[in-house]
C-alpha cells in the first residue's frame, strides 16, 4: 500500500498527488512513468512522474479524471492509500545541452513536459515554454513553468488567458520570427503532438514526443503498448515512451488506442449506476 | 490387490486409469479446470500399473530426476503423504508440475510399460499426491537447515525464482524475492490460464514458501526501481539469481499488424488472467469482446493453445488455430490440442497469414492467407512448409492473437552492463552453475534458455541454488571474495 501525502485540485478535474514511495522518488529521472493499481479490482495505468522529493520520499503525479481509474484516483484525498505503485519505468529523456530548446505541454500534457523541461534548464538550455488549455481556469503549472523557463508562454484556445490560439501557432510565431530552435519538446493530445511535428518537419528541428498508448504490465512483458515509430514497432514502455515526433505513426496510435472505447463506455455506465445507488457524486 | 503380491503380468494387464474430466461443451463455456484430479482408488490403481523398474529410465527422463518409481511405489502402498514428500525432496511444486509438464516427451516418454501399452500416467500421480497433500490440510514445512547468516536476492517469482528460492530457504539462507508486478507467481499466473492451473494453488505453494520464512516484495523492477548492483551494494546480499522469464512478444512483420484487433498472446492472456478481464465490468481491465466473434490465434504451441481455448471460453463462435506446419510439428503438447479440439476450436493447419485486412477505421476484418504443403526436413528437423501456388484466401476475422514466441526482458541487461547476453539477448550463464559473467550473480528459466517449459525454468533454478549454496559455503560470511 502506498500512502497519498496530498492531494490538490489544479483546475477542474486535474489533481496532483504526493505519493509515499522513497524507492521510486530515489530513482526517477526526468520522462519516467509509474504503473499503478487503486484497487484489487483496478486496471494497471500508467502516469508520467511530475516531480520526486527524495528526502522526503515522495514522487508527484497530476491526473485528469478521463476514464473510470483516472476519475477514482481523483476521488482520492490526503491520507487515502493506492494499492500498488510501480516504477520508475520508461526510459528517461534524452537531455543535454541542445542550445534552444521549446517544451510544449498541452493541457494535462504540461505536467508531464515539466520536469523534461526542468532538466533542459538544468543542462544549461535556453528553455522556452509554450503551455497550451483550452480556457484559463484550465492552465497548470504557470508559475513551475515560469521558474525554469528563459521565456514562458500560454495560450488558451478561447483567448481567456495568453496567446489566443493554439500552441502550434505560438510555435510558427517564434519560428517566422527568425529565432535558432535546437529542440522541440511535445507533450499533450495526440493531434497536437501531431500537429508539432508537422510544424518543425519543413525546418529539421529535432522534435520528441512522448506517447500514451494503452499499457498493462507496464514493465516490457505483455506487448501491449506497441507503436509504429519509423515503421517499426517499438514499445513505450521500454523503448519509450519519449520517441522521435518525425517517425511516429500518430494515425496509428489514435487507432489502437480507441480499442476499448466501447467497453470504456460500459464501465462509464457501470460507474454512473453505482454513484446513484451509493448517493456519491 | 496387495501391492506387494501383485505379479508383474497383473500389473501389466490393468489399463491405464482416465483422470475425470469436465465435458468438452460445458467446459468450453467456463473457466473451471479441465481436469478433476484422480481419486484416491484410480491413484492406487494407476499406481499398481508401475512394474517398479530396477533401474527407473523414467527418473533420468525428468529433468529434475524426481524419484519416481519410489513416489509410485508409496501411492501403490496407500501412503500418499509419504509420497508427496517423496516428491517434493526433487520437485517442491507437484501439483503444478504434475499439471503443467509435457510429462509425454519426459519421464512417460521413456517408461518401459509405454513401449507395448500406455506408459504409466506419471504426470496425473505427481498432481494426485500434490492436491492430496494440499486438499488435506497436511502440508508440513520442511525440513530447514540452521541460518547461514547469508541473504540471496531472486528476481522474478515465477517457476525459476520459485524453485532457487526454496532450495537456498532450505540451506539456511535468508532469501529475498523480488516481483515486477503486483501479483506473485510469474508465468503461472499471468500466462497460463486458470482452466489449465487454477490460480488457488498457485497462491498455495507460495504461503507454503512464506512459511519457510522467504520475504515477498511486489512492485519492485529489477533494473528500474533497484539495479542488480545495488542489490548487491547497499542492500547488502550476498548472492543475486536472476529468473525474469520471457519478454516482449515477437511479431510476424507482415502488412496490417498494426490493425485494432492484432494483439499479443501475451497481452490478451495477461489481460485475462492476470488482470481478470473475464470478469468486466467487475473487474476494471476490459479485454476484447469475443462474444460471437471469430478470433484466430497464430501458433501452435502451448500459449496458442491457452490463447485460442480462452478465446472460445470468453464466447468466440469461431476460434481458429491458423499455423504454417501439420498437427505433427505442433510445439504444443498433444494433450493439450486434444482438448482443443474436443472444445470447438478449428484447426486450419498447413496455413500461413500473409495479410491482416481492415476497415477504414482501422479495425480488423479478416487475414489473407496462403496454404502450405510439406517440403524437406528443415535445419529444426522438421518438415519445412512450401507454399501452394494459387492457394490463397481470405478468412474473415475480428480479432487475431499472434503467438509465436517471444523475445527477453531488456531491463537487466540495459542497466546491467557488465552482464554478458547472446546476440539473442538471453543472460549467457555457465550450463553446471547458471553462474553469469558477473561474480555472485546467476540466472535460469526462459531469460536464459528463451521461451521454454515451466519445469526446465524450475530445473535450473535448482541448479542454481546449489550452485549459489556450495559458493557461499566456502567463502566467509561478510566478504565478497571468491
Amino acid at each position: 500500500m502506498y500512502r497519498i501525502v496530498s492531494a490538490i485540485f489544479l483546475a477542474e478535474n486535474i489533481k496532483k498527488f504526493e505519493i509515499e514511495a522513497p524507492g521510486i522518488a530515489k530513482k526517477r529521472q526526468a520522462g519516467q512513468f509509474l504503473m499503478l493499481r487503486l484497487t484489487e479490482n483496478g486496471e494497471r495505468f500508467p502516469l508520467t512522474i511530475a516531480d520526486s522529493d527524495p528526502v522526503r520520499g515522495t514522487v508527484t503525479v497530476i491526473a485528469q479524471g478521463a476514464g473510470k481509474s483516472t476519475r477514482a484516483l481523483n476521488r482520492l484525498e490526503a491520507g487515502d492509500t493506492i494499492t500498488d505503485v510501480v516504477g520508475p519505468l520508461g526510459t528517461p529523456s534524452h537531455i543535454e545541452n541542445f542550445g534552444t530548446a521549446v517544451s510544449i505541454g498541452g493541457g494535462v500534457g504540461t505536467a508531464i513536459a515539466y520536469p523534461t523541461a526542468a532538466a533542459l534548464k538544468a543542462a544549461g538550455n535556453y528553455v522556452i515554454t509554450i503551455n497550451g488549455a483550452r480556457s484559463r481556469d484550465l492552465v497548470i503549472l504557470e508559475d513551475e513553468m515560469k521558474a525554469v523557463s528563459d521565456e514562458a508562454y500560454i495560450t488558451t484556445d478561447d483567448g481567456s488567458y495568453g496567446f489566443n490560439g493554439f500552441v502550434t501557432q505560438k510555435l510558427q510565431e517564434l519560428i517566422d520570427s527568425g529565432r535558432k530552435i535546437d529542440f522541440v519538446l511535445a507533450i499533450g493530445p495526440i493531434p497536437m503532438m501531431k500537429a508539432v511535428a508537422e510544424v518543425t518537419r519543413p525546418y529539421g528541428i529535432r522534435t520528441v514526443v512522448s506517447l500514451n498508448p494503452i499499457m498493462i504490465d507496464g514493465t516490457g512483458m505483455c506487448g501491449g503498448c506497441r507503436v509504429t515509430v519509423g515503421n517499426e514497432i517499438r514499445f513505450a514502455c521500454v523503448d519509450g515512451p519519449e520517441f522521435d515526433a518525425h517517425l511516429v505513426d500518430f494515425k496509428n496510435l489514435s487507432d489502437r488506442n480507441r480499442i476499448y472505447q466501447q467497453e470504456e463506455r460500459a464501465s462509464d455506465e457501470a460507474e454512473a449506476h453505482r454513484c446513484r445507488l451509493s448517493g456519491q457524486s | 490387490m496387495d501391492p506387494k503380491q501383485i505379479t508383474t503380468k497383473e500389473r501389466l494387464a490393468i489399463p491405464r486409469q482416465v483422470m475425470p474430466a469436465q465435458d468438452p461443451v460445458l467446459r468450453a463455456g467456463n473457466f473451471r479446470e479441465v481436469h478433476l484430479g484422480l481419486t484416491p482408488e484410480l491413484a492406487q490403481m494407476e499406481a499398481l500399473r508401475c512394474i517398479q523398474c530396477k533401474d527407473p529410465v523414467c527418473v533420468k527422463g525428468c529433468p529434475v530426476n524426481i524419484k519416481i518409481d519410489q513416489f509410485i511405489r508409496l501411492i501403490a502402498e496407500g501412503d500418499f503423504l509419504g509420497a508427496a514428500r517423496k516428491v517434493k525432496e526433487d520437485n517442491v511444486l507437484p501439483a503444478i508440475c504434475g499439471r503443467v509438464c509435457p510429462q509425454e516427451d519426459q519421464c512417460e516418454q521413456v517408461c518401459v510399460i509405454g513401449k507395448k501399452r500406455e506408459p504409466v500416467a506419471i504426470g496425473n500421480l505427481e498432481r494426485f499426491v500434490g492436491d492430496y497433500e494440499r486438499l488435506t490440510g497436511q502440508r508440513i514445512t520442511p525440513e530447514m537447515a540452521p541460518p547461514s547468516g547469508r541473504r540471496v536476492a531472486v528476481i522474478g517469482s515465477g517457476p525459476a525464482g520459485l524453485s532457487c528460492a526454496n532450495d537456498l530457504a532450505r540451506f539456511g539462507h535468508e532469501v529475498v524475492v523480488f516481483e515486477a508486478l503486483h501479483e506473485l507467481g510469474g508465468v503461472l499466473m499471468y500466462g497460463i490460464p486458470e482452466f489449465r492451473l487454477p490460480k488457488e494453488i498457485v497462491r498455495d505453494e507460495l504461503d507454503g514458501l512464506r512459511k519457510m520464512g522467504i520475504e515477498f516484495r511486489t512492485d519492485v523492477v529489477v533494473g528500474r526501481t533497484i539495479t542488480v548492483e545495488e542489490l548487491l551494494g547497499e542492500e547488502e546480499f550476498d548472492a543475486v539469481f536472476i529468473g525474469v522469464g520471457a519478454g516482449l512478444p515477437w511479431f510476424m512483420g507482415i502488412p496490417g499488424e498494426n490493425l485494432v484487433g492484432v494483439l499479443a498472446a501475451n497481452e490478451f492472456l495477461t489481460r485475462v488472467n492476470l488482470m481478470k478481464a473475464y470478469d468486466f465490468p467487475k473487474s476494471d481491465t476490459p479485454v476484447f469482446d469475443c462474444k460471437g466473434k471469430s478470433v484466430a490465434v497464430f501458433g501452435g504451441g502451448n500459449t496458442a493453445m491457452d490463447a485460442v481455448r480462452t478465446a472460445k471460453r470468453l464466447g468466440a463462435g469461431h476460434a481458429y488455430i491458423v499455423y504454417r506446419r501439420s498437427e505433427a510439428e505442433m510445439p504444443a503438447r498433444e494433450e493439450e490440442i486434444h482438448h482443443a479440439q474436443k472444445e470447438g476450436i478449428e484447426f486450419m493447419l498447413l496455413t500461413i497469414p500473409l495479410e491482416f485486412i481492415g476497415d477504414d477505421k482501422a479495425l480488423l476484418t479478416g487475414v489473407r492467407c496462403q496454404k502450405m504443403e510439406l517440403g524437406e526436413p528443415d535445419e529444426s528437423g522438421r518438415r519445412k512448409p512450401v507454399p501452394v501456388e494459387g492457394s490463397e484466401f481470405v478468412l474473415p476475422i475480428d480479432m487475431a492473437v499472434i503467438s509465436i514466441g517471444n523475445g527477453s526482458n531488456p531491463l537487466i541487461k540495459q542497466t546491467t552492463p557488465d552482464i554478458e547476453v547472446s546476440r539473442k539477448d538471453t543472460i549467457v550463464v555457465d550450463v553446471n552453475t547458471m553462474q553469469t559473467s558477473k561474480e555472485n550473480v546467476y540466472a535460469g528459466g526462459d531469460i536464459v534458455t528463451g521461451g521454454a517449459t515451466v519445469i526446465l525454468a524450475m530445473g535450473a533454478g535448482r541448479k542454481a541454488a546449489l550452485a549459489i549454496h556450495e559458493k557461499l559455503s566456502v567463502t566467509a560470511p561478510g566478504s565478497r571474495e571468491s
